[in-house]
């Protein structure tokens, strides 16, 4: 096996660099598909390269080639990889293996008992409306969905916002959003390589959900006015934030920026610019790297095949 | 309502049964929900025959028997009824939100928490469209 089997293994580094630029600027429905898709189908290939690599170090020792009638000292001989990459690579095979299942356990719960909340939660109708001064309003993911939100939230906010974030929160529930959510962490817990693409994708769900609210009001810069109003009334009620406002100074964060800000910030901003469009270039550059990872997973699958054919003992 | 209440209450005269009186304070917060009112203004509405006093040991009993929720407003605190059926497994939800990080993965929260140097980016951002007093 040759370089091929290494290449599946580097592009999720390369994803992961494109993660933080294609969630900025491509249409974030777009956006959240193509990083969902990549994230799940490159830890789909660099897990599929870590088990050839350790299936054909595994191949090298007598007792297990004695066991599937082929020949240990041919493998030995035409196959470049050394031992020591063969048991590296079936060490992360397992620690991935053993975190995604470990991930998919929890997540499949944790979303089985948001579902089992969802019923329980009073009324019948979509919106649950709970007494509390902090502003607070978020989506539990069931059959049927509901959204939950405070009545500190309600009186932070007027009419019209409270229908933006009623729609917001809408577009989570119907849009299924925390499926990608899930399947990027899922990917990201197989190969930690890839958790930039789950961050970004917990990102661009939100932009989704806002641009979807955007368009149901007609009004972009209202929608940015409405998700800035609920944040600084949520960190004024809930004295949730993690630093108040006058430890600012003394920290020096003075020149605060959108690089380096957090989701609403960015969010913010991205509402008050022209709406993001469909891209030809990132579509194509995320065509090209899945691609490569594709053929080259089953470029090298295809060598061990003939490895394992040529050390076959007849 | 609330004036028949008081009403029949003051012809008895003199003191009101502890009962009596409490029932008239939530049906006064009832009537303004959902804006919470001061101890003041619970007076006010209930005929301000009664003194500051009073009012206030009443709203406070009340509120140690949890039927009302009360946020601090200037040196005093506003009152209102507290969360009925609906909002207390609503609030138990909350409570499982903030105790909980994985189940907070699930849940679509609406904003994040502000990070650092946050709120200063989003009054620059926004500062036309924000009361900035607040």
């Amino acid at each position: 096996m040759h370089l091929a089997v290494y290449l599946p293994l580097l592009l999720p580094a390369l994803a992961a660099l494109a993660a933080r630029p294609l969630a900025d600027h491509l249409n974030p429905r777009l956006a959240t598909w193509l990083l969902t898709v990549s994230a799940v189908a490159l830890a789909a290939a660099s897990s599929l390269a870590l088990g050839l690599l350790a299936l054909a170090g595994l191949a090298r020792i007598p007792p297990a080639a004695a066991l599937g009638h082929w020949s240990a000292r041919v493998m030995q001989r035409d196959d470049p990889t050394t031992l020591w990459v063969a048991l590296i690579a079936g060490a992360l095979l397992t620690a991935a293996a053993s975190a995604a299942v470990h991930t998919f356990w929890h997540r499949a719960r944790t979303l089985l008992a948001a579902a089992v909340e969802a019923t329980r939660l009073p009324g019948t109708g979509e919106l649950v409306v709970m007494e509390d001064p902090a502003a607070e309003a978020f989506a539990v993911p069931g059959l049927p969905g509901r959204i939950v939100v405070s009545t500190g939230m309600l009186h932070a906010l007027d009419h019209t916002e409270r229908d933006i974030l009623l729609a917001h929160e809408r577009a989570h529930l119907t849009g299924r959003h925390y499926l990608f959510t899930a399947a990027a962490q899922l990917a990201a817990a197989a190969n930690p390589l890839l958790r930039p693409l789950a961050a970004a994708v917990a990102y661009t769900v939100e932009r989704w959900a806002d641009e979807h609210a955007a368009a149901a009001c007609g009004d972009r810069r209202l929608v940015a006015r409405t998700v800035g109003k609920a944040a600084l009334a949520s960190s004024r009620t809930g004295g949730r934030s993690r630093l108040p406002a006058a430890a600012l100074g003394i920290l020096g964060r003075g020149s605060a920026s959108l690089r380096s800000a957090g989701p609403v910030p960015r969010r913010v901003a991205a509402l008050l610019t022209p709406p993001p469009s469909h891209r030809a270039l990132p579509l194509a550059g995320t065509a090209a790297v899945l691609l490569a990872a594709a053929l080259c997973a089953i470029e090298a699958a295809d060598d061990l095949e003939g490895l394992f054919d040529l050390a076959r003992l007849r | 309502m609330s004036a028949n209440a008081h009403s029949a209450a003051g012809s008895i005269g003199g003191r009101r049964a502890g009962g009596a009186l409490e029932a008239e304070v939530l049906a006064v917060l009832r009537k303004a929900a959902p804006h919470a009112l001061t101890p003041g203004e619970v007076r006010t509405a209930l005929g301000g025959s009664l003194s500051y006093s009073t009012v206030v040991t009443t709203l406070s009993r009340l509120h140690d028997k949890n039927v009302l929720a009360r946020t601090p407003r200037g040196r005093a605190f506003a009152y209102t009824p507290a969360a009925d059926e609906p909002g207390l497994a609503a609030r138990k939800m909350r409570q499982v939100l903030e105790n909980e990080p994985d189940r907070e993965a699930v849940l679509a929260r609406f904003v994040d928490d502000l990070a650092t140097g946050d709120e200063q980016l989003l009054r620059r951002l926004l500062d036309a469209d924000l009361d900035l007093g607040q």
